[in-house]
């Protein structure tokens, strides 16, 4: 034993700024040259409905009897031009994603499952397959930007529209189905050639700005001779004026999406950077919607990160009409199942934490159109999960709301929660727990 | 133009919109009447959106945006300009503008044949899929942007950035192209290609009257199909 050996040493420390997942991203970025891609939304913890608690009945107001009295979840969209609105059973809808970003047995099952509860299901890029329009009873058609598989005999067999803007992933971008998952179904729906990478505009290629987008809307229901509810949807960025706008256009349904919100593949640097985790989005649109007096004539849809019932009981307190959830449904399918560890090892990853969606080599069959890979997929099955997922969080959201004494969860409002932090405080404008604070209640948004 | 029924016409000044196109929408079928007249479009938007059926329809008048948009069978015939989008997603049929077209003309159309007397604006066939489109006069900036296939026959000349991320759509133009996009380059005119000129230009009416070989050909030079940062540049 030496003396300098008695000396304490400073054990080995890392920087806050230069952490190791930054140093290896780096080391990765100068290895390769080129930004990471991935799917998902937003990986940084961001205040969320984990922030906010509902003060439940007490002295003031009473409950309502868990097993006997009835709590509504019904929820009717698209009641403001639509000549057959929807009626969905739960609130809880399912986001879209579009068949050659996930395989056609997935597709099958979000159908399947939504169908059970008497949800909707959304197409996305790439049009609509047979299977996912005959196992879905309510279908949203969504319209994109490329268009891509957009046809008017697919646009009347919808029983909703949905124009996108934008999603909470990349507000302002675009996609890119890489070409290891253009199968030849895939490039057929899409007009191209197999195995190209497919890129998907970040702009409508005939319309720019609210003005046109009126009467783009005008368009749609004169060709569909205005049976069907219109919804606009976009990630969230500028709430208040974005929803202000998409009113004024004609909609029928907004759909707002929060940077927790998942996609099929963008940069990394994108998904982490740009636009507001959905707490931050939803009282600035509904502020806008009660401003142009429309809340609740024009229905509200939010998604990012909702996981549970008391997400969805949170973001209709909130003002929210509906919720809509992707990942999630993503994982009741069985995605990131650990049961396909030692694959999801051999691909570089662990289970929970796979996100190379864009590769098309998910190992629980899901975001891939490799034929092996996604018949491991049980569409009834896998449908039959999501089905009981959806009704758990049904079931959650109502036992929230009876206890604050609610008869239907629209009857949740901002005044049943509080927040345990002041940034989702005066995010969510709610009084901070303990105290009547609301920040930042003196200005506007 | 048949001995079914005798034409029917629709007085946009007396008429609403909505009454025209659920009517087009409701005929269909050999018994219906096929030859429509539409009077005063006083540049109304959405005029004979999503037909689906076999129809002639003639507009006398300009026309405002999305004109025939999604239209499937129809002949859609206008005597005048027509605004933006038209014939946005066409499917099949026939769509005649006398006039010139604002932006976006024939934008994303999978099929049929778009016919432009007079000049088109920007992003002429813009992400096209499948649409043929004709344009007598010239076509401005980024037409055939992103264009995935069909054809883009420009008699005039075409404007900047032609062709901009092409995919496998086929432009031809008769004279000067300002510049071409990304990934766009001239190509060799060969037999093949000046006998699909000439069977597009004799559907839109101009048989033996113009020389397909003074057009050139411009296609994707296919180096972008899959990215690659090397080509970062170019995007």
């Amino acid at each position: 034993m030496t003396a300098h050996s008695n000396v304490p040493r400073t054990p080995p420390r890392f920087s806050a700024t230069f952490d190791p997942a930054t140093l290896a991203e780096i080391r990765r970025a100068a290895a390769t040259g080129i930004y990471d891609i991935r799917g998902g939304g937003t990986k940084r913890k961001v205040p969320h409905f984990d922030d906010l608690l509902f003060l439940g009945a007490s002295m003031s107001r009473y409950p309502l009897e868990g097993y006997r009295e009835k709590c509504g979840t019904e929820v009717v969209l698209g009641t403001r031009f639509a000549k057959k609105p929807i009626t969905l059973k739960t609130p809880v809808t399912i986001a879209g994603m579009s068949f050659g970003a996930l395989s056609a047995q997935a597709k099958e099952a979000l159908g399947r499952g939504a169908s059970t509860v008497g949800t909707s299901t959304t197409t996305g890029d790439g049009g609509m397959t047979p299977e996912e329009r005959g196992q879905s009873q309510t279908l949203v058609y969504q319209y994109l930007p490329s268009r891509y598989g957009m046809n008017p005999v697919d646009l009347r067999k919808a029983d909703a529209i949905e124009i996108v803007i934008g999603q909470g992933a990349k507000p302002g971008g675009g996609g890119m189905l890489l070409g290891q998952k253009i199968s030849d179904r895939v490039a057929a729906m899409r007009n191209l050639p197999k195995g190209i990478d497919q890129r998907s505009a970040c702009r409508h290629p005939d319309w720019t700005g609210p003005d046109d987008l009126e009467i783009k809307i005008e368009e749609l229901r004169e060709i569909t001779d205005w049976e069907k509810p219109i919804y606009v949807k976009v990630g969230a960025s500028r709430p208040y004026y974005d929803i202000a706008l998409a009113v004024k256009a004609g909609a029928d349904v907004v759909v707002l999406d929060g940077m927790q919100g998942g996609t099929a593949a963008t940069q990394d640097v994108f998904i982490e950077n740009v636009g507001l985790p959905i707490l931050a989005a939803i009282r600035p649109a509904v502020q806008a919607l009660q401003d142009l007096g429309m809340h609740r004539k024009v229905q509200l849809i939010v998604s990012g990160g909702i996981r549970s019932g008391a997400d969805v009981a949170k973001a209709l307190a909130l003002g929210a009409d509906a919720v809509a959830i992707g990942t999630a449904a993503l994982v009741a399918l069985g995605d990131n199942d650990p049961q396909y560890e030692d694959e999801y090892q051999a691909l570089g990853t662990t289970a929970g934490a796979y996100d190379d969606w864009h590769e098309g080599l998910d190992p629980a069959g899901i975001t891939t159109q490799d034929p092996a890979l996604s018949a491991r997929l049980d569409p009834v099955k896998a449908g039959r999960r999501l089905a009981n997922y959806l009704s758990v969080m049904t079931l959650e959201a109502q036992t929230i709301a009876r206890a604050c004494g609610k008869s239907h969860v629209h009857n949740l409002e901002p005044e049943d929660l509080v927040a345990l932090t002041v940034e989702a405080a005066a995010m969510a404008g709610v009084p901070l727990a303990g105290t009547s604070w609301i920040p930042g209640r003196t200005g506007g948004y | 133009m048949n001995a079914i029924s005798p034409d029917l016409t629709f007085d946009l000044a007396a008429t609403s919109l909505r009454e025209l196109n659920a009517a087009l929408h409701a005929a269909t079928g050999e018994s219906n009447a096929r030859r429509w007249r539409v009077l005063n479009p006083n540049g109304r938007h959405a005029v004979a959106v999503g037909i689906n059926a076999p129809l002639t329809v003639e507009i006398e008048g300009h026309v405002g945006y999305y004109c025939a948009g999604m239209n499937a069978e129809a002949s859609v015939i206008i005597h005048g300009n027509a605004g933006v989008g038209l014939a946005e997603n066409m499917m099949s049929g026939f769509v005649h503008v006398r006039g010139d077209a604002s932006q976006a003309a024939g934008a994303t159309g999978h099929g049929g044949l778009l016919v432009i007397d007079g000049n088109a604006s920007a992003r002429c066939g813009i992400s096209m899929k499948g649409i043929d489109i004709v344009v007598k006069g010239s076509v401005g900036h980024m037409s055939a942007f992103m264009g995935q296939s069909g054809s883009l026959i420009v008699l005039g000349d075409a404007g900047e950035a032609l062709g901009d991320s092409l995919y496998e759509a086929k432009l031809f133009v008769r004279g000067s192209v300002k510049s071409l996009g990304a990934d766009c380059i001239e190509k060799e005119l060969r037999d093949e290609h000046k006998a699909l000129l000439a069977e597009k230009l004799k559907a839109a009416g101009l048989e033996g009257t113009v020389d397909v070989s003074a057009f050139k050909r411009y296609g994707s030079a296919r180096q972008l199909y899959n990215f690659h940062v090397d080509n970062a540049s170019a995007y």
